[in-house]
């Protein structure tokens, strides 16, 4: 039935791809991430030749340590990859994600985190160094990574150490439960009208360059110019005479660093419940929109492809809101809708319901087929956690101070502007998401208004019908810096290491 | 029943005087692209009917597009465009246009060949271009009453937590009355006011009917020509769909940048997009009849809150220009300008390619409908390609979406009329 582009089944190559796209490196327990310049290119080509950047093919052993690099667009210039030589970056990338107020404005940089009050900006540096190791094991990793060629080569802008991974954000609740299920097999290809039920499985385009997209189209990845020199160890470009395939394998990486306000937010919940523990957790609970142990609010489970057990819900049937509130965080970040807002069964009411015809717009308030099709708008999480660890009740003492924690958030996806910036922008920290009116994401919103609205509010739907109103939330959550990311393939590592040297 | 109508006056703009124009034009801003209400030149406002309008400069940026065809590209001399969506009809606004604020709009259109002499209101009339096909969100409803559910939705929403407060959630028939009685209260005290709607008089009445039969019943009388054509017209359209080149190269960066300015300064966006029609008889009785079928069932079918299954427009307008050489389209929309085509892509490729393969350069498509706007990357260069910064834009209702004006209607809808049972009345508290 479809007429798709012949898109060919390329079989994924691991070997060509760094290994954080496959994997999270959960096991490898400790990580630090490094922004740097580059001081002077010679030493910084050569250390780049001989990193020992993790591949994401599997190993007969599970590793011991991983590398993974990525560059900022100006990294890539460093290195002496001109703009003219290159072609089809995106453009938030080139431009970075402080660049333009417009981009502040829908990400919802603005107010306490616009750009100038950021401690750092990834657009100002070049190359970001995350490294991966076992318990006990990064120091020796960072000394055999970081040798003399390295500091010969680069200068650090700014470390950013993290908290052994045990799978908790700052706030006590167990993260990066939802995953999107990434089909490397491509074995299911997105049909003409296939997807009209949520699912986890997303294609292989979604993340990494230069492969098909859930739109059957081969995701856009940028080019090298024909001629360039040792331009030869890329692949060449699909359709495009003489191009070659400078993405392929690649992706694009998102790093914000967000500062939690923990003493902040449990003081919130505290003083919003009088005290009581159980209805701080609660009320904690409805913002995040899962139990602190990760219980997701809706019971009723249901069989979704590629999704693991504990993560198989959607919210259809809580399309009021009163199980999981429509603005809380985890409804936000992935709406789990599919791309007809019912169950349509049959011909005839696939056309109505594609025209418009199958409305239940009156019944209920979460009902309106406002947010459809997540499967195009899905990311892929790696984020890290930094500073000491502060329980609840540990938050609620007396001097308790806000401290140095919060989240590197780090993503991966294919197309900044439709996944990471749409997330951020229509579903995160838009105060009119899916019908709702004065609220942002109540767990990470700023509390700037937004397109003049107010977004500070936080409203839980009851099965009274008499919503309880959260008002005036303080910020949880500050930006203190971040960047777009270019996390080429291994080959194009190779080609950036290699190109403009002089022993080449 | 209010009915809602348009203007949409054009006219090329004096050779040199752009900049001029485009500083005048800022001049009318509180933010890029956002119009101050309250401005010295067009106050828009003061206007009660007017619910959205806008200024912005027609530049036709992929004019030379048409050379793939072998035909000589006609360049299209610098146009301003000024249209809105009034409640009422045109005539009357664009005179009480004219009548406030002459001395504004003759500044603004000295930049324009032909005016400044004799009435103002003339050369308007004479310079407004009719649509093609026009879509309101919810038609009759006006810019008072979008107003006065508002402040009615948000002087509920207090009394209703107060009455909550002091004796609980338990009955709602008992809400909805003590809701209903102060209202009443409200409204006779005249703090709150709910005008009556307008009921359409019978001569409306019976035009509609005639009108919502009309394209039906010709449908019907002619449909053994259709099915006869229909052979002929299917393979005359493969041939130029499979021979129609796609021009799409990447919207330069700069003019993305420059189009984000004026982006996102209110809930609501303006879109402005022109660009030309495929040469050829074929193309341009399609787009027409598509275009035609577009207006009317925007007039008849949709016009209640949704178009097809896009429920964040508020206004949206196609109009032909240059002998139908060329369209422009204008909409409001919900949401960034990212949300609002994904929207589009993924609920309607099938209606946009009706409407938009019609354009030159435009991805392919299959047999009118499929392919086309379903390849989200080349649908996206084609309709930035040819968008336009809308230099100046007002709407009557800032911070409000589509979705609150609906929810609104369905708060006072539900207190005139009570739902029927305990459950329909905690749905209708719910939306409070």
């Amino acid at each position: 039935m479809s007429f798709g582009p012949d898109i060919p089944n390329d079989p994924v190559e691991f070997d060509d791809m760094q290994g954080l796209i496959r994997f999270g490196h959960g096991r490898l327990v400790e990580a630090e991430f490094l922004l740097c310049m580059v001081d002077d290119v010679e030493p910084a080509r050569e250390w780049l030749r001989d990193a020992p950047v993790t591949s994401a093919a599997t190993l007969d052993a599970p590793p011991e340590t991983a590398l993974q690099l990525a560059f900022t667009a100006s990294g890539l210039e460093a290195f002496g990859l001109s703009n003219a030589e290159t072609s089809g970056f995106s453009h938030p990338f080139l431009t970075g994600m402080a660049g333009e107020d417009s981009r502040s404005r829908r990400l919802g940089d603005t107010g306490q985190n616009a750009p100038k009050n950021w401690d750092w900006d990834g657009g100002e540096a070049h190359l970001l160094v995350m490294l991966y190791a076992r318990e006990g094991g990064l120091d020796a990793w960072k000394d055999e990574v970081l040798n003399a060629g390295f500091k010969a080569g680069f200068g650090l802008i700014q470390s950013f150490p993290t908290r052994p991974n045990e799978g908790f954000e700052p706030f006590g609740f167990r993260d990066g439960i939802s995953e999107p299920k990434i089909d490397w097999q491509n074995a299911h290809p997105p049909s003409k009208h296939g997807r009209e039920d949520y699912s986890n499985l997303i294609s292989p385009g979604e993340v990494i360059l230069g492969h098909r997209n859930e739109y059957n189209a081969r995701a856009a990845s940028p080019k090298l110019e024909a001629g360039v020199a040792e331009g030869d160890v890329l692949p060449d470009a699909p359709d495009a005479e003489g191009l070659r395939d400078l993405g392929r394998n690649g992706s694009y990486l998102v790093f914000r660093q967000l500062a939690q306000d923990v003493p902040g937010f449990w003081r919130y919940m505290d003083g919003a419940t009088d005290g009581d523990a159980d209805r701080r957790q609660a009320l904690a609970a409805k913002m995040v929109g899962r139990e602190m142990d990760g219980t997701p609010l809706i019971h009723d489970r249901r069989d979704i492809e590629g999704s693991r057990q504990a993560n198989d819900f959607t919210f259809e049937g809580d399309v009021n809101g009163v199980s999981c509130p429509i603005g809380a965080h985890i409804r936000r970040a992935n709406p789990r809708t599919g791309d007809q807002p019912h169950h349509v069964e049959g011909r005839l009411r696939w056309v109505l319901s594609t025209l418009g015809f199958l409305r239940r717009r009156d019944k209920l308030p979460g009902r309106h087929d406002l947010v459809a099709s997540t499967r195009f708008h899905r990311l892929v999480r790696r984020g890290r956690v930094y500073g000491t660890r502060m329980t609840p009740e540990q938050a609620l003492k007396k001097g308790a101070k806000t401290g140095e924690r919060g989240l590197l958030f780090i993503c991966l996806c294919a197309d900044l502007v439709r996944q990471f910036e749409f997330v951020q922008n229509a579903w995160m920290a838009s105060p009119t998401f899916n019908g709702l009116s004065g609220e942002a994401d109540p767990l990470i919103g700023g509390r700037a208004p937004m397109s003049g609205v107010a977004s500070d509010g936080f409203s839980i739907q009851k099965a009274d019908g008499i919503e309880e109103q959260h008002p005036n939330l303080p910020q949880f959550v500050s930006v203190k810096g971040g960047g777009y990311f270019f996390l080429p393939g291994l080959r194009a590592l190779q080609f950036i290491a290699r190109h403009g040297s002089k022993e080449a | 029943m209010t009915q809602q109508d348009t203007f949409f006056i054009l006219a090329p703009v004096l050779e040199d005087r752009a900049d001029e124009l485009m500083s005048l034009l800022e001049r009318m801003t509180l933010k890029p692209g956002l119009a101050d209400p309250d401005n010295g030149l067009v106050p828009f406002g003061r206007f009660d009917r007017l619910h959205v309008a806008r200024f912005f400069l027609v530049e036709a940026n992929t004019w030379r597009d048409i050379e793939v065809y072998g035909q000589e590209p006609r360049p299209y001399p610098l146009h301003l465009a000024f249209l809105g969506d009034v409640d009422g009809d045109r005539q009357s606004f664009l005179k009480e246009l004219a009548q406030e604020c002459p001395d504004g709009l003759n500044e603004i259109f000295s930049h324009c060949e032909g005016a400044g002499s004799g009435s103002l209101l003339r050369w308007m009339e004479r310079h407004n271009v009719e649509e093609a096909a026009n879509y309101v969100n919810t038609r009759g409803r006006t810019v008072r009453q979008v107003h006065e559910e508002a402040t009615l939705a948000t002087v509920l929403r207090g009394k209703l937590a107060n009455i909550v407060k002091t004796q609980g959630s338990a009955d709602p028939f008992k809400l909805h009355r003590q809701l209903a009685e102060f209202v009443n209260h409200e409204k006779a005290n005249g703090s709150l006011h709910l005008t009556a709607p307008e009921r359409p008089g019978l001569l409306r009445r019976i035009t509609n009917a005639m009108e919502l039969i009309s394209v039906p019943l010709i449908l019907l009388l002619i449909s053994p020509l259709v099915l006869l054509a229909l052979p002929f017209f299917l393979i005359w359209l493969r041939m130029l769909e499979r021979s129609d080149p796609e021009i799409l190269p990447r919207p330069d960066d700069k003019r993305i940048t420059d189009l984000g300015r004026y982006e996102d300064h209110d809930v609501t966006n303006p879109f402005s997009a022109f660009g030309d029609v495929k040469p050829g008889l074929f193309r341009r009785v399609v787009t027409t009849v598509a275009l035609y079928l577009l207006n009317y069932s925007a007039r008849h079918i949709f016009g209640r809150g949704y178009l097809t299954r896009v429920q964040t427009i508020h206004f949206a307008r196609w109009v032909f220009v240059d002998g139908k050489r060329r369209v422009m389209f204008c909409s409001n929309y919900d949401g960034a300008l990212e949300s609002y085509m994904d929207d589009f892509v993924n609920k309607v490729a099938w209606g946009l390619n009706l409407v938009f393969s019609n354009g030159v350069g435009y991805p392919s498509t299959r047999f009118l409908i499929k392919r086309g706007a379903e390849q989200e990357a080349k649908f996206k260069r084609y309709l930035r390609n040819r968008q336009l910064p809308t230099q100046v834009w007002y709407k009557a209702y800032p911070g409000l979406t589509a979705r609150d004006l609906a929810r609104h209607g369905e708060i006072r809808k539900g207190l005139e009329k009570r739902p029927n049972g305990a459950k329909a009345l905690r749905n209708w508290l719910s939306k409070i």
